[in-house]
């Protein structure tokens, strides 16, 4: 039991943030995992979290059992992931970083319309049947969605870095991330890795969508949820698993602990361009994030 | 040659008829509505309900006085660029009758344009306060409520809640507000009303969107405020109802504003919302005549607006057909005055400066209780309208107080000092009632 009551209130800060990195997080691994194989900064990623999202709510709403329900959008985002690979990606393989760049920002409006035309505007609620009440412990009001998120977020961590570090399926991502052109001597074909992680990546979307969903209601603005995730890819580098979860957790509580003792002396709400502060800062001193692979290129 | 033996009759006789119009009147109202993008739900409800009012005019009742009512659509998303743009495109269609943009952003962008061509603006339960002063903004309309009269509605609901004026004395209350030029248009009002009423007042901004919000209720939970005033937006609004549970801050101590008060608002929010409060100028629901006859008229025929017949009757659908009401009342009390044809934009300003419709004339236009009544002048565009609260039950919203007048009196000196300063900042000259009847035609 802490005396103060202030430091108490500076604790509660800092764990609502470290609650809220791991949202941030959740988002951020699914940058991570494209950029580690391909190289590609896929802006896209919000709106595959808005399309998971308002496929899987909407056949809930028609009926459709949850767990049916899950495995018809992993199923769905799986195909799309594949699908953005082979149309759009695979042609435009060797163009420059920013040219990808660009076509995933093209992406995102096509996947956002198309998540607008198929499934409509209207704002759905999503219960996953966890409860958003607090508990106590310690005099700090924590909730049981915020630790079931966390626990999922550190689960999908597990399985992905038992994935990378134990699989054939893995390894290969590895060796191309290393070295494309190596591990295409080697017999890698590279097409499958990429379409496989392009499906990966549709699965992690379905994740976020889930959580940040049954948080924010379905909705447009869960494309938005991008906007949270790009400082958290600068501080940990964009091509660290492990990297997006602590820089998850940095950002969240950074952000929330310079909005209450920062913020009312420059008139609050700082918390959104705080976060790209501490992000400009971290790329200043350390471009390739406090995770990610240092790049090395001699001229 | 067929075809001009069959033609050269017909010629004849339309020369013949000379004075007949070569088409009906129509008054044409251009709309930047925004159905897709972050806001589509609110767009979509709203410009649904103002599109299926005045269907209903034309199919109930053969248009305004045998005036047909048009209307087409530019897409907005919400933004201001894409609303000038749209202004900028349909301004040029004939018999503009008004605009009606529900976003505070873009209305901002148009005001200019819109008084160098002489045609209204109308800000339905939003926008920039000061032009209430009709002698400082002559085309542009708050129908209904401007910013200051929600804040003062809210306070009165919240006194007659603690027993009168005094029983505010000493109380907490926040304020959370959208980071945008909305979200902070209240801020001054508030801090008055407080040293009125004697209740300490503390403001708090969310950064827009408003996804994210638990440093903001850690600092609500350690103010310990006896109400939360929530002025949200969007997303905003769900997430500060969860994150009020999170925080364990009940939710019969928040009232939302007007923009905080639909059913988009309190769903996503699921069990949270249950109990919560929020300010209205017109009532949802069903049960009001007017509504009944959109739904038998238009929606049993396939002529909805709505692709959703659940929506029929929620907050925003039924503000969209408050608007629509207020809109077709103002071209039909211009008619009285300048004839039954298509009206210049300055003409219908003439109507909106005369839109007075008694709880009675709102009775028999099927809206008993919808809304309550306006009472615009030429120097008052506002028309103080009157406010009603409602709580979310967890399925709708029910009604909670009587219709609550704001304080018009204590708001006014304010408003006009606002003004006055743009006519001065801007070299506009401040008008008279003299100025009124002055009426362009074109």
């Amino acid at each position: 039991m802490m005396d103060s009551p202030e430091l108490l209130f500076a604790v509660e800060v800092a764990v609502g943030g470290l609650l809220s990195g791991v949202m941030y997080a959740l988002v951020a691994i699914g940058f991570v995992l494209i950029y580690k194989t391909s190289g590609v900064l896929n802006f896209a990623q919000g709106a595959m979290v808005l399309f998971a999202a308002l496929t899987f709510v909407s056949l809930v709403e028609r009926q459709v059992p949850f767990w049916a329900a899950i495995a018809v959008t992993l199923v769905i985002m799986a195909g799309l992931g594949f699908a953005i690979e082979r149309t759009v990606l695979r042609p435009l393989s060797n163009r420059s970083p920013m040219t990808l760049f660009m076509a995933t920002l093209g992406l995102s409006y096509v996947i956002e319309g198309a998540a607008q035309l198929i499934w409509g505007t209207q704002v759905h609620r999503l219960d996953l049947g966890v409860s958003n009440a607090p508990f106590e412990v310690g005099g700090i009001f924590i909730s049981t969605f915020d630790l079931v998120a966390a626990a999922i977020a550190a689960a999908m961590v597990s399985v992905l870095t038992l994935f990378f570090r134990y699989t054939r399926t893995g390894l290969s991502f590895r060796a191309v991330a290393d070295d494309t052109f190596a591990a295409i001597a080697v017999g890698l074909r590279l097409g499958r890795i990429q379409g496989t992680v392009w499906t990966a990546a549709g699965v992690v979307a379905l994740v976020a969508g889930l959580l940040w969903g049954a948080r924010l209601g379905v909705q447009f603005s869960l494309s938005l949820v991008v906007l949270k995730a790009l400082p958290v890819l600068v501080l940990g580098g964009f091509d660290s698993i492990v990297g997006a979860i602590v820089a998850g957790l940095v950002i969240g509580a950074t952000e929330k602990l310079a909005e209450v003792y920062l913020g009312p002396f420059v008139g609050g709400g700082i918390e959104s361009w705080f976060a790209y502060a501490v992000a400009l800062v971290v790329l200043l001193v350390r471009p390739s994030g406090l995770f990610g692979k240092k790049l090395v290129e001699r001229y | 040659m067929a075809f001009f033996k069959r033609m050269v009759p017909a010629l004849l006789a339309a020369a013949l008829l000379g004075g007949a119009p070569a088409l009906a009147d129509e008054q044409y109202f251009p709309l930047q509505s925004f159905r897709v993008g972050p806001y589509a739900a609110p767009g979509s409800g709203f410009f649904g309900g103002f599109i299926d009012y005045m269907n209903l005019i034309n199919v109930r009742d053969g248009g305004v006085n045998g005036v047909k009512l048009t209307w087409s659509e530019g897409e907005t998303e919400y933004e201001v660029e894409k609303g000038v743009e749209v202004y900028q495109r349909l301004k040029s269609n004939p018999g503009v009758a008004a605009w009606n943009p529900l976003s505070v952003g873009i209305a901002y962008a148009m005001i200019d344009g819109i008084t160098k061509d002489k045609t209204s603006l109308v800000t339905i339960d939003h926008g920039r306060t000061d032009t209430t002063d009709g002698r400082v903004f002559p085309y542009v309309f708050p129908l209904l409520m401007n910013p200051y009269s929600e804040s003062s509605g809210i306070i009165n609901y919240l006194a007659a809640k603690e027993g009168g004026p005094d029983g505010l004395k000493g109380k907490k209350i926040v304020v959370l507000y959208h980071g945008s030029p909305y979200g902070k248009e209240t801020i001054p009002i508030y801090d008055l009303l407080a040293r009125k009423f004697g209740f300490k007042v503390v403001q708090i901004e969310v950064p827009h969107p408003g996804n994210e919000q638990q440093a903001q209720w850690l600092q609500i939970r350690r103010e310990r405020p006896d109400y939360v005033v929530l002025r949200g937006w969007g997303v905003m609004n769900p997430v500060a109802l969860t994150t009020a549970q999170r925080n364990g801050f009940p939710a019969t101590k928040i009232i939302g504003n007007v923009w905080s008060n639909s059913e988009e608002d309190v769903l996503p929010a699921g069990e949270a919302a249950i109990g919560y409060t929020a300010l209205t100028t017109q009532a949802s629901g069903h049960d009001y005549p007017v509504l009944k006859d959109i739904t038998e008229q238009l929606y049993d025929k396939g002529l909805g607006n709505l692709s959703d017949r659940g929506r029929i009757g929620t907050v925003y659908h039924n503000l969209g057909i408050v608007n629509g009401i207020l809109n077709v009342e103002a071209v039909r009390i211009a008619q009285e005055k300048f004839g039954h044809r298509t009206l210049s934009g300055d003409e219908i300003r003439w109507g909106f400066e005369h839109l007075q419709l008694s709880p009675e004339r709102v009775k028999q236009l099927g809206a008993e209780n919808l809304f309550h009544s306006i009472n615009v002048t030429w120097d008052n565009h506002e028309g103080q309208g009157y406010v009603t609260f409602q709580q979310w039950d967890g399925k709708k919203w029910k009604v909670v107080s009587d219709w609550i007048a704001p304080d018009w009196a204590l708001l006014r000196p304010i408003i006009e000092k606002s003004a006055e300063a743009y006519a001065r900042e801007k070299g506009i000259k401040i008008r008279t009632e003299a100025d009124v009847d002055t009426v362009s035609a074109k």
